[in-house]
């Protein structure tokens, strides 16, 4: 693939899947927004919501009216129907020629580094991928407990996968376009496992990535859970990869 | 070839040449002092890397970064961002 000589229009394309996401939704979208005016980046945002019964929806509505219809994209889907999914089908819409995907529970810090592409733009990568483990990355609001259950996991994924990227499980990166496109085509898990696959297949296929420390700040609302069937499923999806790519 | 097929690969490759020289008839033998060292040595090996791993991810929980900072301005965020929306008609 040939890289782009000399700057070139870049839109970012960010896909918001949600569930249930009534008070952080509109939180994270005007944060978004703020960092890309501020940076006068050209943007669109893809609210692709399951069918959340809190309302999520009729919030995203009222958005779509304060920004715009060519800022705010609602693309709606009748029930939970999964995250991979919902990729593909925001990115049908999406118009940018970066997609960057995120949690909508305010987990992922609006990081301006990651958002104007400085990364990207830094090495031409084809993938940016935010990390817990390195340089100034970290968590806020875990407790022991759950930071050495994601360290010995990410020990374990290091040892057998050997990955080349220091934070698989998150889920905050920015792919070109084309990349997500040819990734998604590939990648056939579910959860924590689909986005350490996109990784995986990613390295296979000679896809370049960087790697953007960012805050992992963990739910504002809401719970988050890891729970012994999290762990269970994390471990067979990890013997899955370990054992198929 | 799968990581699996890797790691089959290299422990076939080791255990091969372990068995070779530990396990070689009396005429064949290397000299005492190295068939004493290689008897235990996947014994050896998997307590070695037992205790990396436990020092490895202890290191790592001691020194994951706990974002202080980056809670605090979220929360200011999230103060600004409600004041705003609701300026701009948003009901929450």
């Amino acid at each position: 693939m040939a890289a782009p000589s000399g700057p070139r229009p870049e839109r970012l394309s960010v896909l918001l899947p949600t569930y249930n996401e009534r008070d952080n939704l509109p939180l994270v979208v005007w944060l978004l927004v703020r960092t890309f005016r501020d940076s006068g980046i050209d943007f669109e945002i893809i609210i692709i919501d399951d069918g959340s019964p809190d309302g999520t929806q009729e919030i995203a509505e009222q958005l779509e009216k304060i920004y715009g219809s060519d800022k705010i994209l609602l693309r709606p889907r009748p029930r939970k129907l999964g995250l991979g999914t919902a990729y593909i089908h925001g990115m049908k819409h999406a118009t940018g020629n970066f997609i960057v995907i995120m949690d909508a529970d305010l987990s992922h810090h609006v990081s301006l580094y990651f958002m104007d592409c400085g990364k990207q733009k830094e090495g031409n990568f084809d993938i940016v991928s935010g990390t817990r483990y390195k340089g100034n990355g970290g968590v806020y609001g875990w407790d022991l407990r759950r930071k050495l259950i994601s360290r010995g996991a990410n020990f374990l994924t290091q040892v057998l996968l050997r990955p080349g990227a220091s934070d698989l499980t998150g889920s905050f990166r920015l792919y070109r376009k084309e990349v997500l496109q040819k990734l998604m085509e590939k990648c056939v898990s579910k959860g924590y496992v689909f986005q350490m696959e996109m990784i995986v297949r990613a390295r296979q296929l000679g896809y370049t990535i960087g790697e953007v420390p960012i805050s992992f700040v963990d739910r504002v609302y809401g719970e988050s859970k890891l729970g012994g069937n999290e762990i269970v499923s994390f471990l067979k999806g990890l013997l899955t990869l370990f054992a198929t790519t | 070839m799968t990581k699996l097929g890797q790691w089959l690969c290299g422990l076939a490759l080791l255990g091969s040449a372990w068995a070779v020289l530990a396990l070689a008839p009396p005429e064949l033998q290397p000299p005492a002092p190295l068939r004493q060292a290689l008897l235990p040595l996947p014994v050896y090996l998997l307590v070695a890397f037992g205790c990396y791993s436990l020092a490895t991810v202890g290191y790592r929980l001691a020194t994951f970064n706990d974002c202080e900072e980056a809670a605090a301005e979220l929360q200011e965020h999230i103060r600004a961002a409600r004041a705003d929306l609701r300026r701009r008609g948003l009901r929450l």
